[in-house]
């Protein structure tokens, strides 16, 4: 098997199927974009080139940044909160009651679809019915809060089903990562005196760094892309308060139908999340990788 | 060892070939089925009336197929069902690669103006000058007409009253508002006493519009707003800001639901249906929920009544101005390969759906009736009536527009309602997108 896994004609029948789909489905959408980006189209009729004018509008545009401010926001969020699934999941690979339970709570999210969990929430968010507010209310809060209808506060509230929908997924991959630290190396930390705290920072989290650099990748570009809940849950509303950028881009193409437009905020996008992943690879290659030794 | 090579060979092969061939299957099926050769036709249509939410609209739209298709052997319709929402992105992406149906349906005014510029539908003048002439009522086909062509033919017609819940009123001695200041007290009282006086799912934002829309016609008359979207006039008008005043004055005296801003229309309509609300304003096509609806409890329908909007003091409007319009209408398209059938098709639903429309859905079409045949509801009949009477309908603000102006609308609608622009912001801001947009 090996002789025919390194012929070359084989290697070349294997791979030119996905390349294929890859170039097509990926790349071309991808320059196709850009493309699209230099024109006034309106998605319908035919396109006329303008050059770099939607460009030089976007950087004009108080809703984009508006919307890109709130993506990177939710960037932040997404990674800070990062920390809490990590000390979660530090918890649940020690060896404590319930564990296994508990790790299929933190999952279940995981396994429901976006809208169902938009729809979840829109029923605890209801303003008179939900049970966050009923609670709020037993509990003697006089005026509560309209959460998803304050501009102020949509936001932040919005942000809550997403960090809930995508906590069992990186405590997943901490758990998973936790349990591949050789046992030994704990045991000698252990036996030269040291606690569970100075185990987790000294020898667990080091050589699972890795693993942590992609999660914060992952939660940076997933975050700056984010769609889905928020588009089903307020639709960017009220008055663009919990706009992000893929929702604009939305908005601009299949509201506006302002196709060109769109596709500038597309590429725009793109371009956000290479910067930061290149970013983030640059922030954190520079530290020696600590090895199993 | 050359057998395995061999087999190994083919294997990758035929996976390629499987993907490329799976991937055929979808976009290849739409060749010509032969329309030009005048035997076997096959029309695509697409709706928006799925089983599960508008059973109805559903099954009306099937008897009709049915019964052409058992007229005319030789026709098969193809249908194509979605909600909403993805029908207007499904139209957005098949007008770019030029392969909408060759029937479909098309809001009217603004949304259409891309696809008629675009030259994807087709003119539909000659069906009006022929068989379904004089069949429409006045004034509803002008909405679906650009440059004297008419583009597309409406089923539904729609006016929108105030419904509201007698029983809520009876228990606090209201009555029927006749002018704006009636209706503030009511609305006072109300809430005074812990009811929630209008039911509002202001998310969807339309739902907002349309309470600024009769404002702003009972207080400048019917041609303010109209002028201010054609550009004859200014959205600068004092009657339109003061339109906007009278909306934030009704969110300080609580006339809405509570988080208006964040619910959607149904979470709203959940608040009048629960009767936890007395009022709530939208189109006829709510009508079968207060009448005919068998999942509504018959003590619920009975309470309903409706009203209409009433006058302000000193304004120029008149009672009998309506905000309405015709709802969906149905189109041709200009690449159909089978676009004589296709009109054929479009002319025989459109009847058809009239005579239906009113015995199964109770519903108003676009199309003329006559009630003296069919049994209807009273709420029906009356709002028949108040149909005839009409001085004027003025279109929906947000079809009136072209589309990027339509969302600043709807943007300040809910921003307006939240308190987060003042009025005179309100009307700037729609200014400045209109004379933008028509700059262009």
């Amino acid at each position: 098997m090996d002789k025919v896994m390194s012929n070359k004609t084989v290697i070349a029948l294997f791979v030119w199927p996905s390349l294929l789909l890859l170039v097509v489905l990926i790349y071309m959408p991808i320059v196709l974009t850009g493309y699209y980006g230099l024109m006034d189209w309106d998605g319908v009729g035919g396109m006329a080139f303008i050059g770099l004018a939607n460009y030089k509008e976007l950087l004009r545009d108080g809703l984009f940044w508006n919307s890109v401010k709130h993506s990177f926001l939710l960037a932040v969020f997404s990674t800070v909160s990062l920390l809490v699934y990590l000390l979660v999941a530090l918890v649940l690979s020690a060896r404590i009651r319930g564990a296994n339970v508990f790790r299929k709570i933190y999952l279940i999210p995981m396994l429901l679809s976006s809208v169902a969990i938009a729809q979840l929430w829109l029923k605890i968010f209801h303003p008179t019915n939900g049970i966050l507010n009923d609670a709020l209310a037993r509990l003697g809060v006089q005026d509560t809060p309209e959460w998803l209808s304050n501009p102020s506060i949509v936001l932040y509230a919005i942000f809550i089903p997403i960090l809930w929908q995508y906590a069992g997924f990186y405590i997943l991959i901490y758990y998973a990562a936790l349990k591949n630290v050789p046992a030994d190396l704990i045991e000698a930390a252990r036996i030269d005196g040291a606690g569970p705290w100075r185990v987790a920072v000294s020898i667990r989290i080091p050589l699972i760094a890795e693993v942590i650099k992609v999660t914060v990748v992952l939660a940076i570009v997933g975050s700056l892309k984010y769609f889905d809940l928020i588009y089903v849950m307020t639709g960017g509303g009220p008055n663009g308060a919990s706009e992000v950028m893929a929702s604009y881009m939305y908005r601009k193409a299949f509201r506006e139908y302002d196709f060109g437009y769109a596709s500038a905020v597309g590429f725009c996008l793109l371009l956000i999340c290479l910067i930061m992943t290149w970013l983030i690879r640059k922030a954190t290659a520079a530290k020696d990788n600590v090895q199993y030794s | 060892m050359v057998s395995r090579k061999a087999l190994t060979v083919t294997m990758a092969a035929s996976l390629g070939f499987g993907a490329v061939l799976a991937g055929c299957g979808d976009s290849g099926d739409g060749g010509d089925k032969g329309g030009a050769s005048g035997q076997k036709v096959t029309i695509k249509l697409m709706h928006l009336w799925p089983a599960g939410s508008s059973a109805t609209q559903n099954k009306i739209v099937n008897d009709i197929i049915n019964e052409y298709q058992a007229a005319n052997t030789n026709v098969t319709i193809e249908q194509e069902v979605l909600e909403n929402e993805q029908y207007k992105n499904k139209m957005k992406v098949l007008s770019t690669s030029d392969k909408l149906p060759d029937v479909g349906m098309t809001w009217a005014a603004g949304y259409m103006e891309p696809y008629v510029k675009g030259e994807m539908f087709a003119p539909l003048d000659d069906l009006l000058q022929g068989e379904l002439k004089d069949k429409f009522v006045k004034g509803t086909t002008e909405a679906y007409a650009f440059g004297g062509k008419t583009y597309a033919l409406p089923v539904e017609l729609n006016i929108v009253p105030v419904y509201y819940n007698k029983a809520i009123f009876a228990q606090y001695n209201l009555q029927p508002p006749k002018t704006y200041d009636e209706f503030k007290k009511i609305v006072q009282t109300l809430a005074s006493n812990g009811v929630t006086p209008i039911a509002l799912g202001n998310k969807d934002r339309w739902t907002g519009s349309l309470w600024y829309m009769y404002l702003a016609d009972r207080l400048g008359g019917p041609e303010t707003l109209k002028k201010a979207i054609d550009r004859t006039g200014s959205f600068e008008d004092p009657n339109l800001i003061r339109a906007a005043q009278e909306i934030t004055q009704l969110v300080d005296m609580n006339a809405f639901n509570k988080g208006f801003n964040g619910l959607s229309n149904d979470e709203g309509k959940a608040e009048f249906m629960n009767s936890k609300a007395a009022m709530y304003m939208m189109g006829t096509w709510e009508l079968p929920n207060y009448t005919t609806n068998k999942d509504v409890p018959q003590s619920f329908r009975d309470q309903i009544g409706f009203f209409k909007f009433p006058t302000v003091d000193g304004g120029k409007g008149n009672v009998e101005s309506w905000v309405g319009g015709p709802g969906v209408g149905l189109f041709v398209s200009n690449n159909s390969k089978v676009k004589e059938e296709a009109k054929k098709f479009v002319s025989f639903f459109v009847q058809k759906w009239g005579e239906h429309a009113i015995s199964e859905a109770g519903v108003i079409p676009a199309t003329k009736v006559d009630t003296a045949k069919v049994k209807l509801p009273q709420l029906y009949i009356d709002l028949l009536n108040e149909l005839n009477k009409a001085s004027n309908i003025t279109l929906f603000a947000d079809v009136q527009m072209n589309p990027a102006s339509a969302e600043v609308h709807l943007n300040m609608i809910q921003a307006l309602y939240g308190k987060a622009v003042t009025p005179e912001d309100f009307v700037k801001k729609h200014e400045e997108s209109l004379a933008k947009e028509t700059g262009k």
